[in-house]
């Protein structure tokens, strides 16, 4: 008895407490609504579209009357030619990243800040800044005008080589490092800013007593600055692991040609080949949800290894 | 702030090593700033160069090779680059507001401190950060609402960006709590507590945030070569696409009037590639003159840590 009479007074009490703070907060709950009906429409219902993968997804019969077919799909590309050669030119391409995009914004956020003429440090970012604003289709037109026969790459590359009657963009063993230099270029000094923000969090005393202890410069970098940074550099970290199987297959598109598919053709350009161009729109999705998948276990990997070793994780 | 003291510290006794690591630094960062500027100063300079010289030029180019603006008359004669330019101006600035619109109303809700359903509504969002339908239920579910080779392809899908949601909510948490007490104590609404203190307060966030928005749009493309089929409705960077990137034959033989006006100049080929080059310049200038001026604000617009908590 006691104990049910409770339990309806915390109930009416909880409606109450509803009641009372929606009718405090009715202005923030109108205004949340149209970004959460954003967010059902854009990202939860392409959510539920999943499930075409499971189908043999006809335009003309729609999300409810294709006929559904299993996984099908799913063994059509695991046992399909380009598996394995999707799967390696991801991650290499990635791992390219990583080893050459990840470390360089560090890098230079560490040399920024030892430059003590204000005027030199506040043009170098803004030159440094100026490729990120620059558009992929932009950035992508520069590349294939530096990599034509006498283009400036090119000419450089031949150098070496002697090779210079040929687009360096049809050569499949460049692709790698064209895609992943580019890249560096573009967003070396952007990425900055995050690892600046994050020396400037430093405690000044920290340095002081360093150089009271005799540290030097470089020193004092290794033991007060790198440290400080740690935390912005294993957050980023965990996310960049996470995107192994990512990529930003808008530049992919924009660069790759059938000569260099064997190194260029990643998951995502796959997807975006066989499903908006060709129309398969259910074998393309399992493909994408294969990756997806594979790349949430990357990042719960990762995440579960940084918490263990540095305490720093997502959640 | 912290070079003041560290520098004086260093200045006291500066070793051999000490100017030697100078040296070091201020050269990696001027190498840094030089092959940043380069291909850019390379595309601007060429841009200028007379045609002829240009095709048979090779390796790096220190200064315009002779001087002409011709590139730069057949651009701006080119209906593509009209056409483009039009109608990203009305996507940008459309969508661009809508953006800032969507973006300070969900910050808003975020900011608040003691809602009910604030922690179900950051999960919802939250979840879309690690999962997604992926590129081919999205396009299906675009298209199939009627988005579809018209303006509201260009505006909806792209309304918002939880990331930039996310710093701008950090802001406005970070506006003193008794000037809303005090407001509403004075009996002002929510509305006014927004409109009036909450928004003055964070304008460095808002310039960052409608920087972010501005070139994002401006540079957009993907969702445009899928969703826009007709070349009426293209915005710049998809025709530029066409100029830069479809290195086939297309140019001449395709399209609408402006590619007829270039071919019949003399010297096609020549001028093709100067094209290219004044419509680098042409297409990337207003992003360029914006964002120096907002550079100081920058940093306030990266959080990490705010998946946290």
């Amino acid at each position: 008895m006691e104990a049910e009479y409770t339990l309806r007074r915390t109930k009416s009490a909880k409606k109450e407490l509803i009641r009372k703070d929606f009718h405090a907060h009715w202005f923030a709950y109108l205004l949340i609504l149209p970004v959460l009906a954003w967010y059902l429409v854009f990202c939860y219902a392409p959510m539920w579209g999943v499930m075409i993968s499971f189908q043999d997804f006809k335009p003309l019969l729609g999300f409810f009357r294709s006929p559904w077919v299993g996984w099908k799909h799913f063994s059509e590309f695991i046992t399909g030619p380009y598996f394995w050669r999707l799967i390696k030119n991801t991650l290499l391409l990635n791992i390219w990243g990583l080893v050459f995009g990840f470390p360089a914004p560090i890098i230079l956020a560490v040399v920024l800040n030892e430059i003590r003429h204000k005027w030199l440090k506040r043009s170098l970012q803004t030159i440094t800044y100026m490729p990120h604003f620059i558009s992929l289709v932009v950035l992508c037109g520069m590349i294939y005008i530096f990599t034509q026969p006498n283009g400036v790459l090119t000419q450089m590359v031949g150098f070496f080589t002697g090779h210079t009657d040929q687009s360096l963009l049809g050569v499949s063993s460049y692709f790698r490092p064209i895609y992943t230099f580019s890249g560096v270029w573009q967003n070396i000094g952007w990425d900055s800013i995050i690892y600046l923000a994050a020396i400037g969090n430093i405690d000044s005393e920290l340095y002081e007593s360093a150089s009271l202890d005799g540290a030097n410069k470089l020193q004092s970098i290794w033991h007060v600055t790198l440290p400080g940074m740690l935390p912005t550099i294993i957050i980023l970290l965990i996310f960049a692991m996470g995107g192994l199987l990512n990529s930003s297959f808008e530049k992919i598109i924009l660069l790759y040609n059938p000569l260099t598919y064997d190194r260029a053709d990643v998951i995502a350009s796959y997807v975006y080949r066989r499903g908006i161009r060709e129309g398969s729109y259910s074998f393309s999705t399992a493909v994408g949800l294969l990756s997806s998948v594979v790349n949430f276990g990357f990042l719960w990997a990762t995440n579960v290894f940084a918490r263990k070793y540095s305490e720093i994780s997502l959640w | 702030m912290i070079s003041s003291g560290k520098g004086m510290v260093a200045m006291a006794r500066k070793t051999t090593g000490d100017i030697v690591f100078e040296i070091i630094v201020y050269f990696l960062a001027v190498t840094v700033g030089l092959l940043c500027l380069y291909p850019i100063l390379h595309v601007l300079f060429a841009s200028f160069s007379d045609p002829s010289r240009l095709m048979a030029y090779h390796g790096l180019m220190l200064k315009p090779l002779g001087f002409t603006l011709n590139g730069y008359r057949l651009v701006f004669k080119d209906d593509r680059i009209l056409i483009g330019y039009r109608n990203t101006a009305l996507y940008v600035g459309l969508g661009t507001l809508l953006n800032m619109a969507v973006t300070v109303m969900g910050a808003y809700t975020l900011s608040r401190r003691d809602l009910y359903w604030k922690k179900p509504i950051m999960i919802i969002i939250t979840i879309t950060m690690f999962f997604g339908g992926g590129l081919i239920p999205w396009f299906l579910i675009v298209k199939n609402l009627g988005m579809f080779n018209n303006l509201a392809a260009m505006l909806f899908p792209t309304a918002l960006n939880t990331w930039n949601m996310i710093i701008m909510r950090t802001a406005f948490e970070g506006v003193p709590h008794e000037l809303e007490e005090a407001a509403q104590i004075d009996g002002a609404s929510e509305f006014y507590v927004l409109v009036k203190i909450i928004l003055p307060l964070s304008k460095a966030v808002l310039a960052v945030i409608f920087l972010y928005y501005f070139v994002g749009n401006w540079n957009s493309w993907f969702n445009a070569m899928i969703l826009l089929p007709d070349r009426g409705k293209w915005p710049l960077q998809l025709f530029l696409q066409e100029i830069l990137v479809q290195n086939d034959s297309s140019y001449s033989t395709v399209g609408t009037g402006g590619s007829v006006a270039i071919s019949s100049v003399q010297g096609t080929t020549a001028y093709r590639e100067l094209v290219k080059y004044c419509s680098i310049i042409v297409s990337t200038l207003p992003v360029m003159c914006i964002y120096p001026f907002l550079q100081k604000y920058f940093v306030k617009g990266v959080y990490v840590g705010s998946l946290k908590g």
